[in-house]
């Protein structure tokens, strides 16, 4: 592999490593600020345990969240110079107001949450944890756009041998932009939903704590039917807004190799690359696919071969993780309506089959969020920017391939191990339960 | 004023608040195997910078954003020809960050004995590694207009290493004053003992990284130019030597403020003399990255102006008041007593 090649698979492993984490931040970090206001409006001091118990799992996923962030920033100019020095004057920007209205605030008030139980009163401290949760969806904001513009630039001219940024509005305002932060805000919080959901469930399912995580199993429904609606609608969206910007991401992420008017989807198809057809197409839906794009059934839908094949992404990738996220979509919104259909009828402990499928249903929207980058990201090749410069262009031209094979492997090394005491230590925290804060147990902690 | 020169003085203060923040929780984590002899002592270490570091880290990544946004050409050659030693930081703040989260979660003397030495070499290694690069900056780097003629063991020549020296020293006599002023008895008078072993070898390293300069850079260029800017290195000085004064009398808080003016005057010292640089290039000016050069368009610098003159005083409000917050020193019983504490 080129330093092309490998910076690419670089920037996959660290920005897929760091999505990991930052979902679960976005979404729980609103759960928690929510069950602590609960504790502040109420006095009912089961909400505080679970401010706290959840808070735990929060911080612990917080921290490889923030630390793996940092390499996000720095390889755009390590890896990516040539992209960097390209559109510096544009995409610098949102990079460095992200860091100065949503990092500063987001890291400070995690401070005082985390350490300033007793320093601080009671509305403050809940106040600090609502200022977490609004900065880390504020840092959404300004990454999406950003990245909204390398999906469609904007505001912007090519001057002075660059992207020269003319319009810092257009950029703010992009629908592109916007329409990913909304997407990928709820895709976090319906992850968030059934980390709650899952946790619970397990705990349920043993008889542990069962008033405490009947009340999170409510939240935790409740919170996750509501988004992902709110998924499918902006996932909807956006394929409006790919079919008009990205014609041959859209038609990739279908396998649409020639143009149709009211084209269909087939339920099952499996692309043949090499002879540009499908070998399978079986059940064919008449129509969906140009009502999904131009929400009207006989819209023209613009198929690969329209496309020189140097300016198509790669078909298969883009194919399958759009299929299988849109399938784990449903089946996420399958599940989450069950459980607050049994949580309404406060029959869920009932059902050990469906808690358990819960504790195994954690991974599905973890699974789905990472689909939805990679189609994003591999739908966006050949180009960095899309129509405007192309990934291959975009690499440092000081480094060279040695380098990045030290530099993936370290980080491949470093995240995997990481990775792994990681979920140790939130698989830990998650079984062990909320504190023993009984007058027993308070009692036993001060003598030991 | 040009906007160009604004957002160099900008990128400046970043820069030097950064390392006068970052500086005291990496010097205290270096020395924090030597300060604390026990589990409970280690952890009050831990928890005296605990609430405030994810804060003070994140000026590095807005000076990193800033860099991105104002300078993009210093951005992208700088993070790409100093690729190796860049990778070695990001690991270092990487295990760093998460050895203070993970560190007491776990009650196995194994599991926390890993976690101490991580915490310690991710933070020395942050202090060389700046304290190299700057160096390095500041000596100039060998490009020319067919790229960098370096490698990562180029960067480690003598002005290279010297600096990083220098940084290593200022950020252990830093975090071992913090230390002595956020703690009691036996971890304070250790930790102030240990400022005032420290700190003959921060002078000396001052010293000699002043005298080498003069061959090594071009540093002293505008200085000559300008004599009365000589104020700010003279200043320096006095500061350091306020410190050791300070630190005699025992007076902690007033050691590590002085330690904090002399901090950020070392980063004005070579920040004014590297004007207008941001890069200089070893082989010939004419390859130099400066802030005319190197800059976004007036458009952006104009945005991004108005960004940082509304947001940064915000920000800096917030943080003082944070600060007092914690302003307490931290003892055992209230680390031992607090499940969420590090």
């Amino acid at each position: 592999m080129d330093v092309v090649g490998l910076s690419r698979l670089q920037f996959a492993v660290t920005s897929m490593f760091h999505f990991i984490f930052v979902p679960l931040t976005l979404g729980l970090s609103i759960l928690v600020a929510f069950m602590e206001t609960r504790y502040v409006r109420t006095g009912d001091e089961q909400y505080k345990e679970m401010a706290r118990f959840w808070g735990r799992l929060f911080l612990i996923n917080f921290a490889l969240g923030v630390v793996t962030g940092i390499t996000l920033e720095f390889q755009f100019g390590m890896n990516w110079a040539e992209y960097s020095r390209y559109v510096g004057d544009i995409f610098g920007a949102p990079l460095a107001i992200e860091a100065t209205l949503a990092f500063f605030l987001e890291s400070v008030f995690i401070g005082v949450w985390i350490f300033g139980w007793d320093k601080v009163s009671k509305t403050f401290h809940a106040v600090s944890i609502w200022i977490v949760a609004l900065a880390t969806n504020l840092s959404a904001l300004w990454i999406l756009l950003a990245n909204g513009w390398m999906q469609k630039p904007v505001g912007y001219v090519l001057r002075n041998g660059r992207a020269e940024m003319v319009d810092f509005m257009a950029m703010v305002t992009n629908p592109y932009g916007l329409m990913k932060f909304a997407h990928t805000l709820f895709s976090g919080y319906v992850l968030a939903g059934f980390f709650v959901l899952g946790v619970s469930a397990w705990h349920l399912l043993r008889k542990n704590h069962t008033d405490f995580f009947t009340r999170s199993f409510r939240i935790g429904s409740i919170f996750a039917v509501a988004a992902i609606l709110l998924v499918l609608l902006t996932g909807d969206y956006s394929a409006v807004l790919v079919a008009k910007n990205q014609p041959a991401k859209f038609a990739a992420m279908e396998a649409l190799w020639e143009t149709e008017k009211g084209a269909g989807i087939n339920i099952l198809t499996i692309p043949d690359t090499d002879n540009e057809r499908n070998r399978v197409e079986w059940l064919r839906i008449p129509k969906l696919l140009s009502y999904l794009a131009f929400h009207t059934t006989d819209g023209v839908v613009l198929g690969l071969k329209e496309f020189p094949k140097e300016d198509r992404p790669p078909v298969i990738p883009t194919f399958f993780s759009f299929r299988i996220m849109v399938g784990l979509g449903l089946l996420m919104l399958f599940i989450a309506v069950i459980a607050a259909a049994k949580n309404f009828r406060g029959t869920v402990e009932k059902h050990p089959f469906f808690l358990r499928l819960l504790v195994y249903a954690i991974p599905i929207p973890y699974i789905a969020n990472q689909l939805g980058w990679l189609v994003a990201e591999i739908g966006r090749q050949p180009w960095i920017v899309y129509g405007v410069l192309r990934t291959s262009d975009a690499v440092s031209k000081s480094i060279d391939a040695t380098q990045v094979v030290i530099s993936l492997a370290g980080f491949t090394l470093l995240y995997g191990f990481l990775g792994i005491l990681d979920i140790f230590l939130l698989t830990k925290y998650a079984r062990k339960g909320p504190e023993d804060r009984s007058p027993v147990g308070v009692t036993l902690a001060k003598e030991v | 004023m040009e906007l160009q020169i604004t957002w160099f003085i900008l990128w400046g203060i970043l820069w030097a608040v950064y390392f006068m923040l970052d500086g005291f929780v990496l010097g205290a984590g270096m020395l924090h195997g030597i300060v604390a002899k026990n589990d409970g002592e280690r952890r009050v270490v831990i928890n005296t910078f605990a609430p405030v570091w994810d804060g003070n880290e994140v000026w590095l990544i807005t000076a990193g954003g800033a860099t991105f946004a104002a300078f993009p050409t210093t951005y992208a050659l700088m993070f790409s020809y100093l690729y190796t030693a860049l990778l070695l930081l990001l690991f270092a703040l990487i295990v760093r960050g998460v050895s203070f989260e993970f560190r007491s979660k776990l009650e196995s003397e194994r599991w926390k004995g890993a976690w101490d030495t991580a915490i310690q070499v991710s933070s020395f290694l942050p202090a060389i590694l700046f304290g190299v690069a700057f160096g390095n900056i500041f000596k100039g780097l060998p490009m020319d207009a067919s790229g960098y003629h370096g490698t990562f063991f180029y960067l480690l020549n003598p002005f290279g290493l010297l600096t990083g020296a220098l940084f290593v020293l200022l950020f252990a006599v830093h975090g071992a004053l913090y230390l002595a002023a956020k703690t009691n008895g036996e971890i304070s008078d250790r930790a102030l003992t240990m400022a005032k072993r420290f700190w003959p070898f921060s002078l000396v390293v001052a010293a000699g990284f002043l005298v080498a300069a003069y061959p090594a850079t071009r540093l002293y260029d505008n200085y000559l130019r300008l004599p009365a800017l000589l104020v700010i290195p003279l200043l320096a000085v006095v500061f350091l030597l306020l410190i050791r004064i300070f630190a005699a009398k025992g007076k902690v808080i007033a050691a590590f403020t002085a330690s904090c003016a002399t901090i950020v005057l070392v980063v004005a010292t070579g920040l004014t003399g590297l004007f207008p640089n941001l890069i200089p290039s070893s082989i010939d000016p004419v390859y130099s990255l400066t802030v005319f050069n190197s800059s976004s368009s007036q458009y952006t610098l104009g945005i991004m102006t108005v960004v940082a003159l509304i947001f940064l005083p915000i920000v800096i409000a917030y943080k003082i008041w944070v600060y007092r917050i914690f302003r307490a020193k931290v003892t055992i019983s209230e680390v031992l007593g607090d499940e969420q504490a590090y």
